[in-house]
């Protein structure tokens, strides 16, 4: 405690925050007097928080519903698990289920190793100018939106691309590489490996940089070559952070770029490209079938969060910091 | 410049060095080339042919069709609109709530407020029942659709209330003692202090607003109050034809014009991004206490 702080007991009139810092000391009526400005503040981000994130969770009750707008949640039949029956005989969703969670796979495999691997070979270059360079330019593509990536790849790789233009000329014929159901899900990862590359190397590098050089300093006299630094050193030193971005990514195993999927559903046809997400839009939104798509939504919303707890008990389990 | 090698570290043999910059030259094209190959294209003059990725003709007209009036212009403005507003509003309120959070261990119920608005991140009610929401606040067709849903980022609001909580408690406390209210603390103090933090968060909720698309679609049905990401989908990705090409003089290559779009839809993010990116790795805490 400083000086300047003035005793409540001393002070007889109502209390100011600016005068004193109030502790568990004080009353809890003379805290909440105390705090007045404090809570205005934080008045419209909580009746925010209430009204767009807790209010639509009631909305979820219409899952267990034949919901109908004209008759809305309040009168509308319950029909139990009926919805969610639906969902599990349904072979549509049974597809966007399968797809969803390839898809999900193939980037936990393939895209979210790429960051790390970029960070080490960042971390690996001696030019500071040329690190700043490369950040610069991968992390662009993370701020631009899935219609304009999506209009990008068209252009190059599309059916009337650059790419077809160039083969065209050599006098070889068109390859699909956009509109092909076979390799969607190939293009998908692809996608979301250009765009988002970026996102995750500046946080692995930060993270790297902050590893004391001393230490790689005491292993390079004890003999140890640049790979086993990297393997001993490093990545453990970097461990946390990995962990912490796959537990994230692992409650969102049900989540794949639902805006990137949907803009390229036309060229490639349902049964390649139908995800959970998109699935919730068409049959909810477009369709009016509200109580089977809030169902397979609140489903997805249920495994989401029970992964994301679970990986964190599991992280912690293992030792690590874990989340929360 | 200098590239300074630590004395323990052991030359890179050749051969890894070649892959090395193999690698990063590669990557670079790869990152790169496609904006580059885009903005070229966009500048096709009427008539021109394409020489590898250049035209033989190059102009403006694409640029000057779609902002003489028409889908493409009302598109941007809509965004410019709904982005000013809307990053304006979500930095004024997350300053405000992170502020009013910096307390939360001695206020009274401060500890489950900042419990319920952390868990948010953990979980989403759906596109249905959201949907429903502003369905029943009227918002339907509103340019607040795009805004009041996604008002506050929880994420965001982490981030500002950590950096408020960081910054030393001497400067508060000597405001505090020269009577300042805590409305003129959080203003005239705290937030000229957290300027790099509060430009990186507005950065990411005017890139939010200005990318935008599966909301607009989602709550705004009426075509002539779409947002350019949506005007975007429907004439590029979708093919639908521009018709509103005012002056038939000039007659750009339709892809030309299209790229434009694409162009045009990215501009602002390519504007920013070189002024913003300085403050992601700038000091967080540098110059608050001098001496």
């Amino acid at each position: 405690m400083t000086e300047s702080r003035i005793d409540p007991a001393a002070s007889a009139t109502a209390p100011q925050s600016g005068q004193f810092r109030p502790s568990r000391r004080h009353s809890i009526w003379w805290r909440i007097l105390a705090f007045r400005w404090h809570y205005l503040f934080i008045a419209p981000g909580v009746i925010f928080f209430l009204v767009f994130a807790y209010v639509p969770l009631l909305g979820n009750i219409m899952a267990f519903q034949d919901y109908s707008p004209f008759r809305g949640l309040s009168r509308s039949p319950f029909v139990g698990m009926d919805n969610f029956v639906g969902i599990f005989t349904d072979p549509e969703v049974v597809t966007a289920l399968v797809n969803t969670v390839v898809i999900s796979l193939l980037q936990i495999v393939f895209a979210f190793p790429a960051p790390i691997a970029l960070a080490l070979l960042l971390n690996s270059l001696l030019s500071v100018r040329i690190q700043r360079l490369v950040q610069g330019i991968v992390y662009l593509p993370h701020f631009i939106s899935w219609v304009v990536v999506v209009a990008i790849w068209q252009e190059v790789l599309g059916g009337a691309g650059l790419v077809n233009d160039l083969l065209a000329q050599l006098g070889t014929g068109p390859v699909a590489l956009m509109g092909n159901p076979d390799t969607f899900k190939a293009l998908v990862v692809a996608q979301v490996i250009w765009k988002e590359v970026g996102w995750g190397t500046i946080i692995f590098f930060a993270a790297i940089a902050t590893i004391p050089t001393d230490r790689y300093e005491s292993a390079a006299i004890d003999g140890a070559s640049a790979w086993r630094r990297i393997w001993h050193i490093t990545l453990p030193a970097i461990m946390p952070v990995i962990m912490l971005l796959l537990i994230l990514r692992l409650g969102a195993v049900l989540t794949v770029g639902f805006e990137q999927i949907l803009l390229q559903q036309n060229a490639v046809g349902r049964d390649a490209a139908q995800v959970l997400d998109t699935f919730v839009y068409f049959r909810g939104v477009l369709g009016g079938d509200w109580g089977l798509a809030a169902a397979a939504g609140l489903f997805k919303g249920v495994v989401g969060t029970v992964l994301v707890v679970l990986a964190n008990k599991l992280a912690k389990h293992g030792g690590g910091e874990g989340l929360f | 410049m200098a590239v300074v090698r630590p004395p323990w570290q052991e030359r890179t043999p050749g051969w890894l060095q070649v892959i090395k910059v193999v690698t990063i030259a590669v990557i670079l094209v790869v990152m790169a080339f496609p904006f580059v190959y885009v903005i070229v294209t966009s500048l096709a003059a009427a008539g021109s042919t394409q020489v590898g990725i250049f035209p033989t003709a190059w102009s403006l007209d694409a640029y000057r069709s779609l902002l003489e009036g028409g889908v493409v212009s009302r598109a941007m403005l809509v965004s410019i609109g709904v982005t000013v507003v809307g990053t304006a509003l979500s930095v004024f309120f997350t300053v405000l709530t992170a502020y009013g959070l910096t307390r939360t261990a001695e206020m009274p119920g401060g500890r489950v407020i900042l419990f319920l608005i952390l868990a948010t991140m953990l979980f989403s009610a759906g596109i249905i029942p959201n949907y429903l929401l502003v369905k029943e606040l009227r918002l339907l067709d509103s340019y607040w659709s795009l805004i009041l849903p996604t008002l506050i980022s929880a994420f965001n609001l982490v981030v500002v209330r950590n950096f408020f909580m960081n910054l030393p408690d001497e400067i508060l406390d000597a405001a505090r003692v020269d009577g300042a209210s805590e409305w003129r603390l959080l203003w005239h103090v705290v937030v000229p202090l957290s300027r790099a933090v509060i430009a990186v968060i507005a950065l990411f909720y005017a890139v939010g607003y200005w990318n935008s698309f599966f909301n607009a679609l989602l709550y705004i049905n009426d075509t002539s109050k779409w947002p350019i990401q949506l005007v975007l989908n429907t004439f590029v990705l979708q093919g639908s034809p521009l018709s509103q090409i005012q002056n038939p003089e000039i007659q750009p290559p339709a892809r030309a014009i299209q790229m434009a779009v694409v162009v045009l839809a990215t501009l602002p993010v390519l504007i920013f991004y070189p002024f913003v990116q300085r403050h992601f790795t700038k000091g967080v805490l540098t110059g608050a206490i001098k001496g």
